[in-house]
């Protein structure tokens, strides 16, 4: 016996322990009460939820601390429904621990698995419905309808094909053409040179053709940043230099990652940075990728002036603006 | 008989007559329910999507699906005047001028929030204390969906509102949806009805957030119910709580009571919030267009991961035969969450296959008591952490006076190399907080009341722990609680010798002391 290990016994479940109000009436009483003032308090809430909405004003806003101003109606409608919804709770679990019976219960677990005679029996009654129904025999049978339901499957994903056109040339082009002019946006106006200050940006967007309406789809794309430095500091190569003007380069504003506005551009630095993923381009080597997620430089707009002294684009994007796509040739950029 | 009872009865005889109900119910209303806080946790999911119907049906009443343009003309001034979709127009009145309607924006939104924050921590209860183990697989799995279904349903909802911020957000969606090798560009046009953004997109996703997913929560839900009801709640360990018994309140009345009460108190807590904390401002940031882009642009917590792996990505793409394949999208985007995701679903299978376990487990573990699983779940929480700090790093930064640049490559590395630290750390600490449960069994609780002999020598007084105490902290040392030792034959081959490490590291454990230490220690020394 003596190298027989005894283990800790469960003790069964604890004596159960009573509470005031089980044994003192006065104790009951009061717990009583104290249920009866939290479901009164909730009636309360939704008084002060109704009157909110009937008599305060929806334009009335109060000065609250911390939150600062604040539209008074709302936050009367907010706080009587919390009122009328939480001490409804707290009273109903104030009630179920204080008054309620408290006694911890035993109930015994079952077994899920099936007693074997039904297994069996399941098993036989399977086969042999299944039997007259000649599965097992008729395979044409069987092979014909494994075809129809493999394939009942296309209807609904061949009906889905006109969700959308297909894409065609969308992603590899932009409205810039050779001589298209570069509106400010969102003024809509033709921007010269000298509206640009060294270590100023503006937003433009190409002038679209005499009665196309622009929309949102063509912004997703077109969207270019003009940004003005000193001439001297850039340092790119001569063909990408001759696509500046007078210190004015342009970019795509979509970011070749994943398509945000790459919006904050740090004047010092010279660096525009992505506030979606922190990709961040150097604008003095022609938005070449110095930190983060992005793959490609952001593609540059080659630009000079018209016979009226306004910026224009000189050609198309040489390559496709936005992230990438599986149809983009990327082996020249 | 009170004409109230009569009427009552007589309510209940016409149903039971057609439904038979009177059996179900007579046995049901003194179902057991265990009860603990943490059993608590999928309560709050359940209760606050309740309060998402609720407050979503609500909604639907004003807000208008529609990428139609609009000139807004209502009462908040500084956007009169703007273009903007409908969807973004219905969403200002609805803040503006609906009684009511900015409160349930507001209530709608954090409940969502809670929604979300309720399953994952449900998800680490239930992981924790690995009640994912047979019978209970199947919740498992359907949990698991939940929660993804809860991702792409928040995020949907907080795109409907078509704001500069949201918008952004669907723009990077379509930006993975367009990275996806040789169909993506299709994908892409099929799933916006042309180009981005087009006008299909918002009615698109209002049916899925308003219909197609919260039918699909309904059904998964009640499923999850349904077999939580029938395979009865699991326990944690404690006297009188046993593999084969379940020891809680009934149903009728203290569980009705405490579970009826608790979804007011939710309801309650949400509405609060909603009522005092600003929740996606969306007249702040304006209208979405394509070319501007507010600063500090954030997706909520439960995508804040998504969004941190895609941004700690090296800049890598294939180009090759006219080709782009955006490893810098593809990894972070689909890839790697894939994996995570497809993982979470089969760890009970996993950890049956190589702890041989198959049996039922009704009896919760003390998560130290299974070092090996609380580790690796501490592991991928911190895992996950990294890449959700790394998804506000610009917040971070400007918040703590870092640079972006330095939380983005304490990121790149970290995701590598602190995860393995924290596993070995927490192992470690499960080991040491069972050494503690073996002290307190065999030398008792110290009192604190010290106690100086005659000869001068000073004791502290330790006391016995009761007997339930001791039972709590050493009834999980059953033979083979763990891990059951592989036969020889299921260690053969490179995928056998896995399974034997694997089961070797889960079984690791500190033995629980019995009572024969207990009085051999008596016998011995004192």
């Amino acid at each position: 016996m003596s190298n027989q290990i005894e283990r800790f016994e469960d003790p069964g479940l604890p004596a159960h322990v009573h509470r005031n109000a089980d044994s003192d009436p006065l104790a009951a009483k009061r717990a009583e009460r104290q249920v009866a003032i939290l479901f009164m308090l909730s009636a309360l809430g939704t008084v002060l939820t109704i009157a909110a909405y009937i008599y305060v004003k929806s334009d009335k806003y109060v000065y609250l601390p911390i939150m600062g101003s604040t539209n008074l109606q709302q936050i009367l409608l907010g706080l009587g429904l919390t009122a009328s919804t939480l001490f409804i709770g707290l009273g109903a679990i104030q009630w179920a621990k204080k008054l309620m019976p408290d006694q911890e219960e035993i109930a015994e677990r079952h077994e899920f698995r099936s007693k074997e005679v039904d297994r069996d029996e399941l098993v036989a009654a399977f086969k042999e419905r299944g039997g007259s129904a000649g599965l097992g025999r008729r395979s044409l049978i069987k092979r014909s309808l494994g075809l129809s339901l493999g394939l009942v499957g296309l209807s609904p994903l061949v009906l889905l094909r006109d969700t959308g056109p297909l894409p065609k040339k969308f992603f590899t082009t932009t409205d810039w053409t050779a001589g298209t002019r570069l509106l400010l946006d969102p003024a809509g106006t033709p921007i010269k040179a000298s509206d640009l200050e060294v270590g100023a940006v503006a937003q433009v967007l190409p002038e679209l053709p005499a009665g196309t309406e622009r929309t949102l789809e063509n912004t997703g794309k077109d969207a270019v940043l003009l940004i003005r430095l000193r001439p001297e500091d850039f340092n790119l190569d001569p063909q990408k230099l001759s696509w500046t003007y007078q210190g004015i380069i342009a970019f795509s504003k979509i970011c070749t990652h994943m398509g945000c506005a790459v919006a904050l551009y740090e004047q010092q630095t010279h660096h525009l940075l992505c506030p979606c993923h922190q990709s961040t381009f150097d604008v003095t080597r022609g938005a070449k990728v110095i930190f983060g997620p992005a793959a490609r430089p952001l593609p540059q707009l080659a630009i000079t002036v018209d016979a009226d002294g306004y910026l224009v684009a000189v050609q198309p994007f040489t390559v496709p603006i936005g992230p990438s796509f599986w149809e983009r040739n990327s082996s020249n950029g | 008989m009170k004409p109230t009872q009569k009427a009552a009865g007589a309510a209940a005889n016409y149903v039971d007559e057609r439904t038979g109900a009177a059996k179900w119910l007579k046995k049901n209303l003194t179902k057991v329910f265990p009860d603990h806080w943490s059993f608590m946790l999928g309560e709050i999911a359940l209760y606050s999507f309740i309060i998402l119907l609720l407050t979503g049906t609500f909604l639907t009443f004003w807000f208008d699906p529609s990428q139609r343009e609009v000139i807004y003309n209502g009462s908040y001034l500084p956007l009169n005047g703007l273009h903007m979709s409908a969807a973004y127009d219905s969403t200002l009145r609805l803040s503006f001028d609906v009684r009511g309607g900015l409160l349930m924006r507001q209530i709608h939104h954090w409940s969502a929030l809670i929604f979300m924050s309720a399953i994952v921590a449900h998800l680490f209860r239930v992981f924790f204390t690995g009640a994912f183990r047979k019978p209970r697989e199947f919740n498992w799995l359907i949990g698991v969906g939940l929660l993804t279904f809860g991702i792409v349903e928040g995020f949907l909802g907080y795109s409907l509102p078509d704001d500069l911020l949201s918008g952004t957000g669907i723009r990077i969606a379509e930006a993975i949806l367009q990275a996806i090798p040789v169909v993506g560009s299709y994908l892409s046009f099929f799933a916006f009805g042309g180009a981005f953004p087009g006008t299909a997109f918002i009615p698109r996703i209002f049916i899925v957030h308003v219909l197609l997913l919260p039918g699909l929560f309904l059904a998964l839900i009640t499923i999850h119910l349904m077999l939580v009801w029938y395979q009865k709640h699991t326990q944690y360990p404690g006297p009188g709580r046993t593999e084969k018994n379940v020891v809680g309140y009934p149903l009728m009345p203290v569980y009705m009571a405490k579970a009826g009460g608790f979804f007011f108190v939710v309801f309650g807590v949400t509405a609060f919030l909603g009522a005092v904390a600003s929740i996606n401002p969306i007249w702040l940031v304006g209208p979405y267009t394509p070319g501007q882009i507010s600063a500090g642009s954030q997706p909520d917590w439960y995508m804040g991961w998504l969004d941190g792996l895609v941004r700690a990505a090296p800049p890598l793409e294939t180009h090759a035969f006219g080709h782009t394949i955006s490893w810098n999208i593809l990894i972070p985007g689909l890839i790697l969450p894939g994996i995570l995701f497809t993982g979470m679903a089969l760890y009970p299978f996993i950890e049956s296959w190589f702890t041989g376990d198959k049996r039922e487990h009704h009896l919760l573990d003390r998560p130290r008591n299974a070092p090996n699983r609380t580790a690796l779940g501490v592991t991928s929480i911190v895992f996950i952490l990294i890449t959700i700090v790394n998804g506000g790093n610009d917040i971070i930064a400007t918040h703590f006076h870092l640079t972006i640049n330095g939380i983005m490559w304490f990121t790149r590395v970290g995701l590598f190399v602190i995860p393995p630290i924290a596993f070995v750390v927490t192992k470690r600490v499960c080991l040491s907080l069972q050494r503690s449960d073996r002290d307190l069994v065999l030398h008792g609780r110290e009192t604190g009341r010290l106690v100086m002999m005659p000869n001068g020598e000073m004791l502290e007084v330790h006391e016995p722990l009761s007997d339930a105490k001791k039972w709590t902290l050493t009834q999980h040392q059953r033979p083979e609680a763990l891990a059951a030792p592989l036969p020889a034959s299921a260690t053969v081959g490179l995928k056998g010798k896995l399974r034997a490490r694997m089961n070797r590291a889960h079984a690791t454990q500190i033995p629980a002391p019995t009572l024969t230490d207990l009085k051999e220690l008596g016998e011995g020394h004192h």
